[in-house]
Parts: C-alpha cells; sequence; structure tokens
C-alpha cells in the first residue's frame, strides 16, 4: 500500500500534478470572494467559512477525476488491480494520497486565507480543526465518484454532479462548526462532522472498489 | 517465480460482447512450461478471452482454472499483465516506474537485472513521456519480469517493437517458459518461438 501511496503523492507534487493546481483554485477563490463583497468585515467573518468550505469542496474535486482515469487510461489501473493487496486497500491509499496532496494542504492554508475575511482567532482555529475532520469525507466521497464515472466519456463533468449532493452535510456541519464559535454557542456541529467523515471513510473503500471493478470488466 | 501453476484451463467458455457472441464453447488447456499463442481477425475475441483469464470480465458460461484458482480474483493473482497499453507514466522514470510495479508486486527481481534484460539501462533515469511506443513496451516487458508470476497474460506484445526488442521478447517468453511458466499471447504477428496455437 505504501508504494501506491508514495507513487501517487509524487505523480501529484511533481509538474502537471495536482496538488498546486487545487492550491492555487483554493487561494484564487478565497481571494477573489472578500474583493467582489467589500470591507464589511462583519459581514465577511460570517461567510467566511461558508466561502472557504465551498472552495475547498470544489478545490478537491479538481483532483478527483483523474484519480483513477489516468491510471485507467495508460493501463496501470489494470496492472495495480492485478497485485497482491486487495482492490479495496488500493482505493483506500489513492483517497489517502489525494487527501494528502490536496486536503491536508488546502486546511493548512486555510487560516492565511481567514485573515482576508477578518476571521477572529478563535473562530479560525475552528475552520482549521473542521477542515482537518471533513476534508478525508471529501476524497472518501470524491473517490466513490472518481470509481464510478471512470469510463464514462466527459466523466468529470458528471462527477461533481454525483458528488456534491453527497458532500452537503459536510459543508453544512463544517461551516456550521465555525459560526457555532462565532455565535458562542456549543460546537455539535464538529462532532457531526467528525462522524460523518469517519463514516464515509470507513465505507469509501468498498464502494470504490466495487465501483472499480464495475469498470475494469466493461 | 514466486509460485508455478501446473496448467491454465478453459472450458466451454461463451463470451457474449454488446450483444454480440464472440465465441461459443471455447475449450483450451496450457501446460506449465508452454506458450498459448491466441489469433485471430480484429474483434474476434482475443482481448476479451485475456482478460477473462485474468478475471477482469466474466464469461456469459464456461469455467476457468488458473492452477487450483478458479474464482476471478484468486486467478488475478497469479497473473503478470501485458495490455494494449504499457502502464509507464510521463512525470515516472523508467527506473520509477519499475521500482514502483517490483514494490507493489512483493516481487524479489532485481529492478538493474530487468532494465538490462530489455535493453533500457541507458535510458533508465529517463522521464515516461520522452520514451518512445517501443521503448515503453520493452518497460511493460521488464514489469513482467519483475512481478513474479506464474502466468503472463500478452496482449500484442509485439506491437511497436523494433527486430531488436521483437527478439528480446520472444527471449524473455522463451526463457520465461523454460523456468514453468505459462504465457498466453494473443497476436497477430509471428512471435518466433515454440508454442501451442488457439485460432478464434
Amino acid at each position: 500500500m505504501s508504494a501506491l501511496l508514495l507513487r501517487d503523492i509524487r505523480l501529484a507534487t511533481r509538474a502537471g500534478g495536482s496538488a498546486m493546481l487545487a492550491l492555487a483554485f483554493f487561494a484564487a477563490v478565497a481571494t477573489l470572494v472578500p474583493l467582489g463583497v467589500g470591507a464589511d468585515l462583519k459581514l465577511l467573518a460570517r461567510i467566511a467559512a461558508g466561502v472557504l468550505w465551498v472552495a475547498a469542496v470544489l478545490a478537491s474535486l479538481l483532483a478527483l477525476d483523474r484519480l483513477f482515469q489516468a491510471d485507467f487510461e495508460d493501463g496501470s489501473l489494470d496492472v495495480i488491480a492485478l497485485a497482491p493487496q486487495a482492490l479495496e486497500t488500493t482505493a483506500f491509499a489513492k483517497t489517502a494520497a489525494h487527501w494528502l496532496t490536496t486536503g491536508l494542504p488546502l486546511t493548512i492554508l486555510s487560516p492565511l486565507l481567514a485573515v482576508l475575511f477578518g476571521l477572529p482567532e478563535n473562530a479560525t482555529a475552528a475552520l482549521f480543526v473542521s477542515l482537518l475532520v471533513g476534508t478525508p469525507a471529501v476524497s472518501a466521497i470524491g473517490a466513490v465518484g472518481a470509481g464510478l464515472t471512470l469510463s464514462i466519456r466527459r466523466g468529470g463533468l458528471i462527477l461533481p454532479l454525483i458528488v456534491l449532493p453527497l458532500l452537503s452535510p459536510a459543508v453544512i456541519f463544517g461551516a456550521g462548526a465555525v459560526l457555532a464559535v462565532l455565535d458562542g454557542l456549543s460546537n455539535g456541529a464538529l462532532l457531526l462532522l467528525a462522524a460523518f467523515s469517519f463514516f464515509a471513510c470507513v465505507l469509501s473503500p468498498f464502494a470504490t472498489a466495487a465501483a472499480l471493478r464495475l469498470n475494469l470488466g466493461s | 517465480m514466486a509460485a508455478s501453476i501446473k496448467s491454465v484451463e478453459a472450458n466451454a467458455l461463451t463470451v457474449i460482447r454488446g450483444g454480440r457472441v464472440l465465441f461459443r464453447d471455447l475449450s483450451f488447456r496450457v501446460e506449465a512450461g508452454k506458450a498459448l499463442c491466441v489469433e485471430g481477425a480484429n474483434g474476434v475475441g482475443k482481448t476479451s478471452l485475456l482478460r477473462m483469464l485474468g478475471g477482469f470480465l466474466d464469461p456469459a458460461s464456461g469455467t476457468i482454472r488458473i492452477g487450483d484458482a478458479e474464482d476471478a480474483e484468486e486467478r488475478g493473482k497469479l497473473v503478470g499483465w501485458l495490455g494494449h497499453h504499457d502502464a509507464v507514466k510521463a512525470q515516472m522514470s523508467v527506473r520509477e516506474t519499475l521500482s514502483f510495479f517490483a514494490r507493489l508486486y512483493r516481487g524479489d527481481g532485481d529492478v538493474e537485472a530487468a532494465m538490462d534484460a530489455v535493453g533500457l539501462t541507458r535510458l533508465a533515469d529517463l522521464p515516461g513521456q520522452y520514451l518512445s511506443a517501443g521503448q515503453k513496451k520493452r518497460v511493460a516487458l521488464a514489469r513482467l519480469k519483475l512481478c513474479g508470476r506464474p502466468l503472463w497474460l500478452m496482449d500484442e506484445p509485439l506491437a511497436s517493437l523494433d527486430a531488436a526488442g521483437k527478439t528480446i521478447a520472444a527471449d524473455l517468453i522463451t526463457a520465461y517458459c523454460a523456468r514453468g511458466g505459462i504465457a498466453v499471447v494473443a497476436t497477430h504477428e509471428l512471435l518466433g518461438i515454440a508454442c501451442e496455437r488457439l485460432v478464434l
């Protein structure tokens, strides 16, 4: 599993890889919104979590359509599927590599971008934690979508239509966790987000592997 | 090779693709140490047959046994695969590609020796994007050597290879069979090795 994980991280971070693309997209969206909304710091702080969460989800999606597609097109997926490890393990390794090269860097970058929205320190911390806890769910659910759309022509366009509705709980709870801190409320949203992310990560390898088997046999 | 198998056996295979019967009641048996050359016109089902043997596809009817394995997933774990595409990444060098697959397959093969066997030593650090189609095919042949599986399924292994490359491919298959391996090769070209023939 480590061989596949390291290879995917290496491919994502090399020239032409998806890691920098996702980060650049996230930063661009997060920079443009305050410019468009104006200097109303109260308003910016209220919308920060929602905007940054949606930007993080969309940035993650940029790299998702190639998660299995590139290996499928160049024949690597056939060879990887016949390797000793189960296809579920393969799906988990590739999903983990996706999160390590998109979700985690986006999370690390988020406190910097939160400054543009005038987010208070405690809310910035809540945003960081919510992204850290929630972005694995984005990769996990996205992997299932990437597996399902593998052999579909222009599957990259269909992928968001499948994945985005399934990710709405992550966005709702993720942004809700930050708003709860801003409003001084107890943070049940973060716990719900953690539970959602946990179940997504546990179930995703099985669903993704089933989708891959379906496409490899087509 | 990590493990050896006695034979590959197919009984009364029928394949239907896109509502079209490609072949019906196909049976064959290949013993250890032998190569089977699958021949036939375009679209008769050579690739489908290989993908069925490898466990990717299910036959409409019939059974496949590779050694003692009948289950598709178990069969797949005995297979070294060389398909139409060569599984070479543009961003990874020849050495990185082969090292990756050697680790993935937990093979005990020597990457340097495998590159030497297919004449790629001097290109070891060249990224895949600069390799020609024939050189990529050589990488795929080296990968087969490293995966340590008792059955090679090869789809057009001579495609894109020059005369020297074809000789290397033929020598690799011959040496592999001499060590007790089984090769099932779908091809339109003369392999230049002793093999049984199956015409679809």
